[in-house]
């Protein structure tokens, strides 16, 4: 049988990096086949070969048998290849069949027809009417694959569905997938979850560091195999922290209401938490749904009225009015989930990037900057941390993703606060960065500190914290002790479903 | 062959001291073609505009002289720049600057106190920084754009320049031209160089400088205003208060123009007129972008936009090219500066292929 | 004809120049695109648009020639902003430099020369009413103005074509990922906001005060950058505020027909105190401005 579509030793390199080297794939048609590969391994590069976003510097793209030359999606999908992107490519000021109307032909009227019949038919029930800014992050998916089916793909191409999924949307996307694929249709399925993929792959092409490592059948091979593959050796053990006396209060959130201005985002209702001295409490959800109101509340980069300040308090203190320096001072710390242009700044040198918010350790003295004092600052930060970089001099925009995590992580934390903030912190991390960066967070807590984690990776929480609540539509689900929970019943708060 | 912009990993030091000079020289060269075509003599007109700026002592007092307010005003600016705050209406603050200083000689024209001078240049720059700070509050109370308030409120200075001058302050024995009475004595800048116009505004515009690089590369409040301007929510971040940064760009631009223009009615001017608005505060802006945004760097700019100034009037005389040639060569220098300012921190790729 | 009346048909006149341009940087806005330099473009078509139908008495080719010279130099700025990336701000403001540059210099020869205004085209019926009757006698450039917002209303909200623009604006890098050329689009909108601010000009040098006088455009190309923002990017709510302005400019007769004596600087800084008055206004509904601004608007874009 002649593949649907096959790729031979295809090369993409972007500047100094080798995103892709001599990658060869193949495709059938009615299979689902997975590329696995963590943080980096170069598979949401691959894909955009695939669809025409970028163009190969070398090798071939085989369709049906016949080489196809991609300079651009709508080729792609001329020739029957939809994808569905991680972080989507939908218009949020525009409605579902606007949207829609911008890549398939058709009038608004038959569009709409075609969305409800597609959707009833694959479990993805849409108002065309909505408009995307209204919708949540599971809806947008559907949109985003709807606008793909109405195209009639014979290859779909899916990067990262699940990561914006809560446990149990994550099901139902699978039965559509499996339906798709009884209907002759090939789908790549992009992931970095072994246990998705075992699940629901018929074949799988592991990456690593832009090269094919394995052509294998998933099932066939256990989750520890299949980790080796992909980060070259066995999965790090995880780091479970040991039950131990806390602390006094160090930060509380009681009856927090916040009414967004911004209409493209959440506004936080009744939020209720409280963290002391030596534990780690997670907050779970998936993203969208208020975890950057959350977290600016609680940094100061959003400030609460004087007469509502008493709704934020730190260290015992009311700081719901205070501003993000004022509550630094407050031995207040914040690793914020977009690391270039928040945490640091891109076209600023490590050193410089430090002084953002190490200057009350002794960096500046009289309005003056020390440049002494900041480089050694820097320098230390870059041994402590494990920080891959030519030196302090570095700018911040030329690190790896997981490099800057570390950087940022460290300078934070080297700010020895009593309450640490870390959204996302393994948001694009490889592996290896990201078992360190718990394992700090873990030896932190240990030595006393209070710390909230913001995260949508569930096992994450499971793994380091001691509490969880769950974020969903603006409200927080009671504490739950991450002792005596377990995934589904997360899963359900995230949905909304539980009681 | 496909062309592609590929960012570099960091900034070119070469690229930061090629990209004005060869804007220049795309600018001599593009305005050289220009005037040709107009039937001009091309070459007097650059030699007029480029060289005789140079030649004599008259000619570079002169052109010391339009120095002083181009760099003062400049240093001003490109404080806010670097924290995205377009002030665009310095031209304003400097009328204003103006005509507050010439509030007291005109009032008092027969004053002999020594504390004239002072009060008169102490509410210039005052008047400068209340006109920019009138666009500062309404930006940070309203959210109004700043780029748009302060050219409008240029376009209402000038008119009421227009309206003191047609009115109640001009000249009762001016021969009903458009400018106030003479300034005594006392309300006029000492002269620097003796046999010159210039006067000790220059070592203002120079203190300046130096000020502006201090705060820039050694103060934290400038620190500050630089993560305001690359990266605005980073400063967020942190905590830099935002309408801070738009106060302190908007207040120092305004003082500075403002100073600038009780300079001008207090030195080379010594009445108010109309021609104290000849365009300073809007080369200034180009001034502050050909520096690079860069105190050292405006020092040099203001330098070359001042001999600019000069050698335009000489090429209205000598080629018969109207004063806008200046204007026209000083947006082909703009223009090619932005353009060069790119390789600054990209390369030029083929099909995407970089070296390594 | 009654002093309303008059009044009533000099706002439409008055507006155009401005609307005219405002719909241009509608759609350069639209785009995800801030051009700056409208002042400079509108000078340049100003003085082509002059010293053409001077020499040819073809007001036409005055009109044509005036947008073509929009055209270029917008090109100019779009090298810039687009191909090299440059800070849009500084690229709009250093085409605003250069154009009113070269139009004193194109129009330096011609100084205060006159030109015939062209005729005026009433519509039948309408033009006959009483009262109102002269606001439908205009010239034809007024009447096609006011199509041509009709038009791009139409456009922006219900065609393909205005629907690929918004979203453009909105988010670059979802509209390349899914196959539109950003920047060739961006480029094409550039273009037209150079087009129609080269024809602004034109008008008010042509056909709205017939006479070369330097500087003639007053910052109006800077009132019509302000009117994208007080109509929140709405082709409908443009036309109110251009009108609005319209009749601020001519506060003179409106002074005078009211009975005020103001002096004349006082009158001529009506439309700009009002202009900050209004931004201040429009742009303190935050809510308001979030939902309806381009959100790109103004950023870089490479790719």
């Amino acid at each position: 049988m002649t593949p649907l579509l096959q790729l031979k030793g295809i090369s993409k390199r972007y500047g100094g990096v080798q995103a892709n080297s001599g990658i060869d794939l193949r495709v059938d048609a009615g299979s689902i086949h997975a590329i696995l590969g963590e943080n980096g391994a170069g598979k949401s590069t691959l894909m955009k070969l695939i669809y025409g976003v970028e163009v190969p510097d070398d090798g071939q793209i085989i369709w049906k048998g016949q080489p196809a030359h991609l300079s651009n999606p709508s080729d792609a999908r001329r020739l029957g290849i939809g994808m569905v992107f991680q972080h989507f490519s939908l218009f949020e000021t525009l409605t579902v069949v606007q949207n829609m109307a911008l890549i398939v032909p058709g009038s608004k009227a038959a569009l709409s027809a075609r969305i409800r019949d597609l959707g009833a038919r694959f479990g993805l029930t849409i108002d065309p009417r909505a408009v995307v800014h209204s919708l949540s992050v599971g809806e947008r998916q559907r949109v985003e694959i709807l606008r793909c089916l109405l195209l009639n793909p014979e290859l779909l191409i899916l990067d990262e569905p699940t990561s914006v999924l809560p446990p149990p949307s994550v099901a139902l996307l699978f039965d559509t997938l499996r339906a798709l694929k009884a209907k002759g249709m090939a789908i790549l399925f992009i992931s970095h979850k072994l246990e998705e993929i075992r699940d629901l792959c018929d074949t799988a092409t592991i990456l690593r560091q832009g090269k094919v490592t394995a052509r294998l059948a998933p099932r066939e091979r256990s989750a520890r195999e299949l980790a080796t593959l992909m980060i070259g050796r066995p999965m790090p053990p995880a780091v479970h922290p040991t039950p131990q006396g806390l602390g006094e209060q160090r930060l509380e959130l009681a009856r927090l209401d916040y009414l967004n201005d911004d209409p493209f985002g959440v506004s936080l209702s009744d939020i209720g938490l409280s963290v002391r001295g030596g534990e780690i409490l997670g907050i779970a959800g998936v993203s969208g749904n208020g975890q950057q109101e959350l977290a600016a509340l609680i940094s100061g980069e959003l400030t609460l009225p004087g007469s509502h300040r008493d709704c934020v308090r730190l260290m015992g203190l009311p700081v719901g009015d205070l501003g993000a320096a004022e509550r630094r001072l407050r031995s207040f710390a914040f690793v914020p989930e977009d690391r270039l242009g928040r945490g640091a700044v891109p076209d600023m040198s490590l050193s410089d990037n430090a002084l953002l918010t190490a200057h009350s350790r002794g960096l500046v003295r009289n309005g003056f900057i020390r440049r002494q004092t900041e480089r050694s600052f820097t320098a230390d930060c870059i041994a402590r941390f494990d920080v891959r970089t030519p030196g302090p001099h570095a700018e911040a925009g030329s690190l790896s993703g997981g490099n800057l995590q570390k950087f940022i992580m460290g300078r934070e934390m080297m700010l020895d606060p009593a309450v640490l903030l870390v959204a996302q912190p393994t948001w694009g991390v490889d592996i290896g960065a990201a078992t360190e960066i718990r394992q700090r967070l873990v030896a932190m807590r240990n030595k006393g500190a209070a710390i909230i984690v913001i995260s949508e990776e569930i096992e994450e929480l499971f793994e380091i914290c001691d509490r969880l609540h769950v974020l969903h539509k603006g409200r927080l689900s009671p504490s739950l002790d991450v002792a005596r929970t377990t995934v589904d019943e997360v899963g359900t708060w995230m949905i909304g479903a539980a009681a | 062959m496909r062309l592609k912009l590929e960012r570099r990993d960091a900034a070119s030091r070469w690229a930061t001291v090629a990209a004005p000079l060869i804007a220049l020289g795309l600018a001599i060269l593009t305005s050289l073609i220009l005037f040709a075509a107009l039937g001009k003599p091309a070459g007097q007109a650059l030699y007029s505009l480029l060289l005789e700026p140079f030649d004599g002592w008259y000619n570079i007092s002169e052109l010391l002289l339009k120095m002083g307010p181009l760099m003062l005003i400049a240093q001003g600016l490109a404080i806010g720049f670097r924290t995205n705050v377009f002030n665009i209406g310095a031209e304003g603050q400097l009328i204003i600057g103006a005509i507050c200083a010439s509030a007291l000689p005109i009032y008092f024209p027969t004053a002999t106190s020594v504390w004239m001078l002072p009060a008169m240049i102490g509410l210039g720059a005052a008047g400068g920084a209340v006109w920019a700070g009138l666009a500062a509050g309404l930006r940070t109370r309203f959210n109004a754009n700043e780029i748009l308030v302060t050219l409008m409120l240029t376009l209402i200075a000038t008119q009421v320049l227009n309206y003191l001058l047609l009115g109640p302050w001009k000249d009762p024995h001016g021969f009903n031209f458009p400018q106030s009475v003479m300034f005594p004595d006392v309300a006029l800048l000492p002269i620097l160089l003796p046999g010159t116009r210039v006067n000790i505004s220059l070592l203002a515009a120079l203190i300046a400088s130096g000020l502006a690089y201090v705060i820039m590369r050694h103060r934290f409040s400038g620190y500050q205003l630089l993560v305001g301007g690359l990266a605005p929510r980073a400063a967020r971040y942190a905590g830099f208060s935002e309408s801070r940064a738009v106060w302190m760009s908007l207040i120092l631009g305004g003082l500075a123009a403002g100073f600038a223009g009780a300079c001008e009615v207090a030195g080379p001017l010594g009445q108010l007129q109309r021609s104290v608005s000849t365009g300073y505060g809007y080369s200034a802006i180009i001034v502050a972008y050909l520096g690079g945004l860069n105190p050292l760097g405006i020092m040099v700019s203001a330098f070359l936009m001042a001999a600019l100034f000069i050698g335009g009037d000489n090429a209205m005389v000598s080629a018969d090219l109207p004063v806008a040639a200046v204007f026209v060569f000083q947006g082909l220098l703009l223009v090619y500066y932005l353009g060069s300012l790119t390789f600054i921190r990209h390369r030029i790729t083929f099909n995407g292929m970089g070296r390594a | 004809m009654t002093i309303l009346a008059f009044i009533l048909a000099g706002t439409l006149a008055a507006a155009t120049p401005m609307l005219l341009a405002a719909l241009g940087e509608l759609i350069v806005e639209r785009s995800g695109v801030l051009n700056l330099g409208i002042e400079g473009m509108m000078a340049l078509g100003a003085a082509i648009g002059f010293v053409v139908t001077y020499h040819t008495h073809n007001p036409y080719l005055g009109f044509a020639a005036a947008a073509l010279g929009g055209i270029i130099l917008s090109l100019v700025f779009a090298i810039l902003a687009l191909a090299l990336t440059a800070n849009q701000v500084a690229a709009g403001l250093a085409i605003g430099v250069l154009g009113q540059g070269v139009s004193s210099l194109l129009g330096k020869p011609l100084e205060s020369q006159t030109l015939n205004a062209p005729d005026k085209l009433p519509i039948p019926g309408l033009a006959d009413l009483p009262l109102i009757g002269p606001v439908f006698d205009q010239d034809v450039v007024v009447y096609l103005t006011l199509i041509l917002a009709v038009v791009l209303w139409a456009v922006l909200n219900h065609s393909k074509l205005g629907l690929i623009i918004r979203a453009v604006g909105e988010s670059p890098g979802a509209a390349r990922a899914i196959g539109f050329p950003v920047v060739r689009i961006r480029l094409g909108a550039i273009a037209f906001g150079g087009a129609l601010a080269g024809m602004a000009g034109a008008y008010a040098s042509t056909i709205y005060t017939p006479l070369w006088a330097d500087g003639m455009i007053a910052g109006r190309g800077w009132i019509a950058v302000a009117l994208v923002v007080f109509g929140t990017w709405q082709a409908g709510r443009i036309v109110f505020g251009a009108l609005l302005f319209g009749a601020l400019s001519l506060g003179g007769l409106i002074g005078q027909a009211a009975g005020v004596a103001l002096p004349s600087q006082v009158l001529a800084s009506v439309p700009y105190v009002v202009t900050i008055f209004m931004l201040a206004v429009i742009s303190s509904n935050r809510r308001r401005m979030r939902l309806n601004t381009v959100a790109s608007l103004g950023q870089s874009f490479s790719g």
